[in-house]
């Protein structure tokens, strides 16, 4: 107990005058970041409780934080790569982080990105078109997936007042109960080459590829290759990010949205049609992480294939509350989250430190940021004002 | 009184210098108070002058910033509610604190649970409840489940709780707020057979005529401070109204008669079922006219609340017809009853009309921001928004920092005044306003009352729901008793008086017509909300 | 609990039996079928029976848990880890308990101190327990070459009916498992009895006791308990504790009963079916069981249906419980009323 107060304590000490310092130094500045300064903290908390069990474990934390800054950082491949694996994250992230907005928990992503994944790989490899058609088509397909498996736990929360949080696990398992059978057998949707032992698709045409951001550099020639290429989908996701931030605080539905997820009784007394709001954001949650998923199969892995993204949906949560479900928080939460996964590989190699520490980091991350409470009072800092929060928890019945 | 007088007074309960303060608020500042053994001291002041906030500080519920309390001249420290009941302190909250899905009997057991065989003994609570109700005449079945009680007998529950629980001092907060004039007056008896048998009691309201009725002593309370202790005989009205306000009130809402319009809303035989499925208004037929206020008075949960709800779109409407102005809006979606120039100043202003996270710019345009100048196309304009509600913040009177600050921070009557803000300041047809005054302050109360007069004289047809029978008597035109969920009278205001409303309300059949020549009740303001 | 849903699941039930009969090929005997199927149900019900009562206590004492699944999780790797360190089944099963109880001290102390969003506080906790138990599994128990089967620590009815004291217990059930047809379904392992025995104690302390009454009161009307003098924030942060317990148990079942090896993410989901049986009994003991026998026959009816070698994939007759459970949940047959004030953190001014 006392030990507890004394690291606080020393925290207290070490940590405000620098942060007192910083605030004196960038003046103006200062006021921007506040609004980070309790996410910063809860990663840095989560990176020292990390680092403990690092050395437990009896590896040296130092050297394993220094692989995972090496390879996430350390060159332009490793950039690349990190850029790469922020896409999916983007789109996961501003997926649960508009669902939130509308006071809804979207649990689903890992299944909505599943089903993108399928749709995509499905035109991908069926269809001949000419690229300007057939790329969009893809997307779009990824897009009409995720709506579809989004839009069916929005559709029975507004009808029948089944809790999201269940249908959206339920709709995971059945689309891996899907994609098996689908992945799994050669009259549906697995790769009939006779060398092919694993659940996955053929591969897309080449006219379904995302073209790589500098021109040239596209068409590695499998999907064991690392993804190391920026490819268009990066800026997709950035352009996705402005387009979500638009629509939430500067239109006619980001406000009925939004007045939904704050008050559904005050959203019905507005003339607000709400559960064809809750319906639809679902959907378009659920598109968000479709989108995320075709375009893995257009620009990465070029073809579908079974248990890729294992965990995915949960990431997706982690980054949206790291965030603070605000689309801008969200790309910066991904980035992140992109850093961790893409330099854990060189990190095993540096230091032994098996790359599942990762998923630790990241749910002790996600243990400060959902208790900001927590942070503030390890570290002494006080709440400032009313700050606009959605209250997700409404009891399973209704 | 006799009673304060005698010399054998033995104190059971003093607050010395008690402060508590909330960010932003002194909800009580250095206020002393003394409790005689056998008497009951009321407990006067308007909402938010910190009443309830000592009662729960003397309950253990709160604790003071400073002061010091004694029970039976002893010094005490009230950690928690475990500690008041131990001393025999008993509080009845204005709010019940009953489970609906369970019964008296393990309503009154919680907290002082025995075992008896492996198992909960409620015997013994039964036949405890049973014997208390038959020395206090509280009349409960042991057995029933709260949630098929009515308020009354809720609130005999409440008292029996205190009871059981050896309560010797009793704390009743707000009591009458729920019940009818004849229920409040029951009431009454039974607090006079507590008092008699011992117990002390404090009786916190903010109505005047309570006051007078039962009371031996009256301290009230303004702003957290105490500003003044009488009693009774040395007490008048105006006198105590002036002490809870700090200033003179005008006694009355000015109104003109006038000669009401063509009908504006017209409800035929209509029939809607509450969350449960139960059908509560059950086949309400009645007419409001341009220029008239139509007042709806009754005791809560008479179906009241429901029918509002049916009115505006909230709630579907099982059987029957409403129509505005010839337009069929028979379970018509919210929007288009907005759309048909129908204002609702909503019951719960919290739960339907604000959105406490957003700004006061944002809640005054709450149903409107799809409209131009708010919108265009699909994309918001701030700038109307903003300049619409500086143009509001004025006219209404809304006190606030400014048109971006969250409308939680604001109080009761300022947030009450945003809503009357967005509702009145375009053209209406028809106002239905729910409770439009609960829980505000008097100066608040006044301006809205005057703002729904005014509407009235522009024509508009208003439907006035109300618990609170001195609001629907000042302002109606036409008052209607609902019981029941059905229409049992409508009276002319001018001749309904406060007893005949009461016993309607009530369910007992009364004569309709008044007989003439009965004096006309003055109101005193404490009593208009 | 309805009417309609007692009804509907013992259709269910019945249908999966019947189909799994008619399924079967000719040479089986079809009480034989049917005696397996029921026995099968049993055993699978199991983790989803404790799991259902660790969210009982939970959620009735007002306190959401979607974290069933992470405290089965821990616990399931604990106690396998435990257990194959100490090649001692009781340790691991305490351990397993432990680390369940952890768990759920974890969620009390988000939930109810911090008043962090219930939901997301499981969610959370669901989150670090892949993590902890995926990076623990590969440094304890991948990396070295320890096992748990080698020992015979997955405890049979024989073998507890020749123990003292328990084997008092198990003597009689350990005779009815000799019996021919029926035998098979008494066949059952200690913590499948314990899950059952579990339904029975879970129903008295819920509505005969003090303790129940009070958790009750909490879960539906927190400040009327504290006017009366409960301590709200006790009873939440007890009950959730007793809920990890219970929940360690269920997770237990996974890795010391059923099969003796860890996976990752070995639960599958069974933690949120649990949590589904729950809703669908509407929050009581005997309820949820049922819920969670219908769940426990679905699961016989897949497992049986590929021994039989039926015609249909397995992953489409896998999806069966996870479109039961969004039925389910739709309020497609009857509705319940949860807790009142379930998901509220209990805020004292």
């Amino acid at each position: 107990m006392t030990k507890r107060r004394e690291i606080a304590d020393g925290m207290k000490t070490r940590i405000a005058p620098l942060l007192a310092s910083v605030q004196a130094r960038l003046g103006p500045l200062a006021g921007m970041l506040r609004p980070i300064l309790v996410p910063f903290l809860a990663v840095v908390s989560a990176l020292m409780i990390g680092a403990i069990v690092i050395a437990i474990s009896g590896r040296n934390p130092l050297l394993a934080y220094a692989g995972l800054i090496d390879g996430s950082w350390g060159s332009g491949r490793a950039i690349a790569g990190t850029l790469v694996r922020m896409t999916p994250y983007v789109f996961g992230g501003l997926a649960v982080a508009l669902a939130f907005r509308a006071g809804l928990f979207n649990i689903g992503g890992e299944g909505q990105l599943l089903l993108g994944t399928l749709a995509g790989a499905w035109v991908g490899y069926q269809l001949a078109l000419p690229a300007v058609i057939h790329l969009p088509l893809a997307l779009l397909a990824g897009v009409l997936a995720g709506f579809i498996w989004g839009g069916i736990p929005g559709f029975l929360k507004s009808r029948t007042g089944a809790h999201e949080v269940i249908t959206t696990i339920m709709l995971n398992y059945l689309a891996i109960g899907l994609a098996g059978w689908l992945l799994n057998d050669n009259r549906l949707m697995k790769d009939p080459s006779p060398t092919n032992v694993i659940a996955r698709t053929p591969l897309i045409a080449e006219s379904a590829h995302l073209p790589a951001l500098i021109p040239g550099q596209d068409a590695y020639p499998s999907a064991s290759a690392a993804p190391e290429i920026v490819h268009w989908g990066v800026v997709l996701a950035v352009l996705a990010t402005i387009a979500a931030s638009f629509f939430l605080w500067r239109t006619v539905w980001g406000f009925e949205v939004r007045t939904v997820g704050a008050n559904p009784s005050a959203g019905r007394y507005a003339g607000i049609n709400v559960p064809r709001v809750i319906t639809l954001i679902m959907g378009v949650s659920g598109a968000l992480a479709g989108l995320g998923g075709a375009i893995q199969v257009t620009a990465v892995n070029y073809r579908a294939i079974l248990g890729f993204n294992v965990g995915y949906g949960f990431d997706a949560i982690a980054i949206a509350l790291l965030g603070k479900n605000n689309p801008f928080g969200v790309l910066l939460a991904a980035l992140l989250f992109a850093s961790l996964r893409s330099g854990s590989t060189r990190m095993q190699s540096l230091s032994g430190v098996n790359a599942d520490i990762i998923a630790v980091i990241q749910a002790l991350i996600l243990i400060f940021v959902a208790a900001d409470q927590l942070v503030r009072w390890l570290y002494r800092i006080r709440a400032r004002g009313l700050e606009e929060r959605t209250t997700l928890t409404r009891g399973w019945g209704r | 009184m006799a009673n304060a007088a005698t010399e054998t007074l033995e104190v059971v309960l003093e607050a010395r210098s008690i402060t508590k303060i909330f960010p932003g608020v002194i909800a009580n500042e250095n206020v002393n108070l003394k409790l005689n053994k056998g008497e009951i001291l009321a407990l006067l002041g308007e909402n938010g002058a910190g009443k309830t906030t000592l009662m729960n500080i003397l309950y253990g519920l709160y604790h003071q910033d400073s002061g010091e309390i004694y029970v039976h001249g002893q010094p005490v420290r009230i950690k928690s509610p475990s500690d008041s009941i131990a001393m025999g302190i008993g509080m009845v909250h204005q709010h019940f604190q009953l489970v609906p899905v369970m019964t008296v009997a393990e309503n009154i057991a919680l907290g002082n649970e025995r075992m008896r065989r492996g198992r909960l003994d409620l015997a013994s609570v039964r036949q405890r409840i049973l014997e208390l109700s038959k020395r206090y005449g509280l009349d409960v079945d042991p057995d029933a489940y709260v949630k098929d009680l009515s308020v009354g007998q809720q609130q005999r529950v409440e008292i029996i709780k205190a009871l059981y629980k050896n309560a010797s001092i009793l704390i009743l907060d707000e009591p009458t707020a729920v019940l009818t004039p004849q229920e409040a007056d029951e009431l009454f008896v039974v607090l006079r057979e507590l008092k008699q048998q011992g117990t002390s009691i404090i009786f916190i309201t903010h109505k005047l005529r309570e006051v007078f009725a039962v009371a031996d002593r009256i301290m009230v309370l303004r702003r957290g401070k105490v500003v003044g202790e009488t009693t009774p005989d040395q007490a008048t009205r105006e006198s105590l109204a002036e002490m809870m306000v700090g200033r003179a009130v005008i006694l009355q809402v000015e109104k003109q008669t006038r000669e009401p319009g063509a009908p504006v809303l017209v409800v035929e035989e209509l029939t809607v079922d509450d969350d449960r499925g139960h059908q509560v208004v059950n086949g309400v037929s009645f007419a409001v006219c341009a220029g008239e206020v139509l007042g709806i008075a009754g005791v809560q949960g008479n179906g009241q609340s429901e029918l509002v709800e049916a009115l505006t779109g909230l709630r579907a409407v099982k059987g029957g017809r409403v129509s505005v102005l010839g337009n069929n809006l028979s379970g018509a979606l919210p929007r288009r009853i907005f759309e048909a120039e129908v204002g609702h100043v909503p019951e719960d202003r919290q739960e339907h009309g604000l959105v406490l996270s957003y700004s006061v710019a944002d809640n005054l345009v709450l149903n409107r921001y799809y409209q131009p100048p708010f919108a265009k196309g699909i994309v918001l304009n701030q700038e109307h928004i903003l300049e619409n509600a500086e143009k509001r913040i004025k006219e209404y009177d809304i006190r606030t920092p400014g048109p971006e600050v969250p409308v939680a921070t604001l109080s009761g009557g300022n947030k009450q005044k945003v809503i009357i803000a967005r509702e009145l300041s375009r053209p209406l047809k028809l106002l239905i306003a729910a409770q439009p005054t609960r829980g505000v302050d008097v100066g608040s109360i006044e301006f809205i009352h005057q703002q729904i007069i005014n509407e009235r004289d522009s024509g508009t047809a208003v439907l006035l729901v109300s618990a609170e029978l001195d609001e629907i008597m000042a302002l109606s035109d036409r008052i209607a008793v609902m019981y029941k969920g059905k229409i049992v009278a409508v009276l002319p205001a001018a001749s309904a008086t406060r007893e005949q409303l009461g016993l309607l309300m009530a369910g007992s059949d009364a004569p309709l017509i008044e007989p003439a020549g009965v004096k006309h009740e003055h109101l005193a303001p404490g009593e208009t909300h | 609990m309805t009417r309609g849903r007692f009804l509907f699941i013992l259709a269910v039930i019945v249908v999966l039996i019947g189909a799994a009969m008619y399924l079967s090929p000719s040479t089986l005997e079809n009480e034989t079928v049917a005696a397996s199927m029921l026995a099968t149900t049993l055993g699978v019900a199991t983790p989803l029976t404790l799991g259902m009562l660790a969210g009982l206590f939970c959620e009735r004492s007002g306190v959401v848990n979607i974290a069933i699944e992470g405290m089965m999780l821990t616990a399931a790797f604990v106690g396998y880890t435990v257990g194959a360190y100490t090649q001692s089944l009781i340790l691991g099963l305490l351990a397993a308990m432990a680390s369940g109880g952890m768990m759920a001290l974890l969620h009390a102390w988000l939930s109810v101190t911090f008043k962090v969003d219930q939901i997301i506080s499981g969610t959370v906790i669901n989150i670090l327990a892949f993590g902890l138990t995926g990076y623990f599994n590969d440094l304890l128990l991948r990396r070295r070459d320890v096992d748990i089967q080698s020992a015979g620590l997955t405890p049979t009815i024989e073998s507890l009916a020749d123990r003292p004291v328990i084997g008092f217990f198990f003597k009689p059930i350990d005779a009815l498992s000799d019996v021919s047809v029926i035998g098979p379904i008494f066949n059952q392992k200690p913590i499948a009895w314990m899950a059952i025995i579990l339904v029975f104690v879970t129903h008295y302390v819920l509505f005969y006791t003090t303790w129940g009454l009070r958790t009750r009161a909490v879960g539906e009307h927190p400040h009327a308990a504290d006017t009366v003098g409960i301590n709200v924030f006790k009873m939440r942060y007890a009950n959730v504790v007793i809920g990890g317990l219970i929940a360690g148990l269920g997770g237990a079942y996974f890795t010391l009963e059923s099969t003796p090896q860890f996976e990752p993410l070995l639960t599958s989901g069974r933690g949120f079916i649990a949590l589904a049986a729950l809703i669908f009994g509407g929050w009581t003991p005997f309820g949820g069981w049922a819920a969670a026998l219908l769940f426990g026959a679905a699961s016989a009816f897949q497992s049986n249906a590929q021994q039989f070698g039926v015609p249909i994939s397995a992953h489409i007759i896998g999806m069966i419980p996870y479109l039961l459970t969004i039925i389910v949940v739709a309020g497609v047959v009857g509705r319940a009323f949860p807790p009142a004030a379930i998901g509220q953190p209990y805020q004292k001014e």
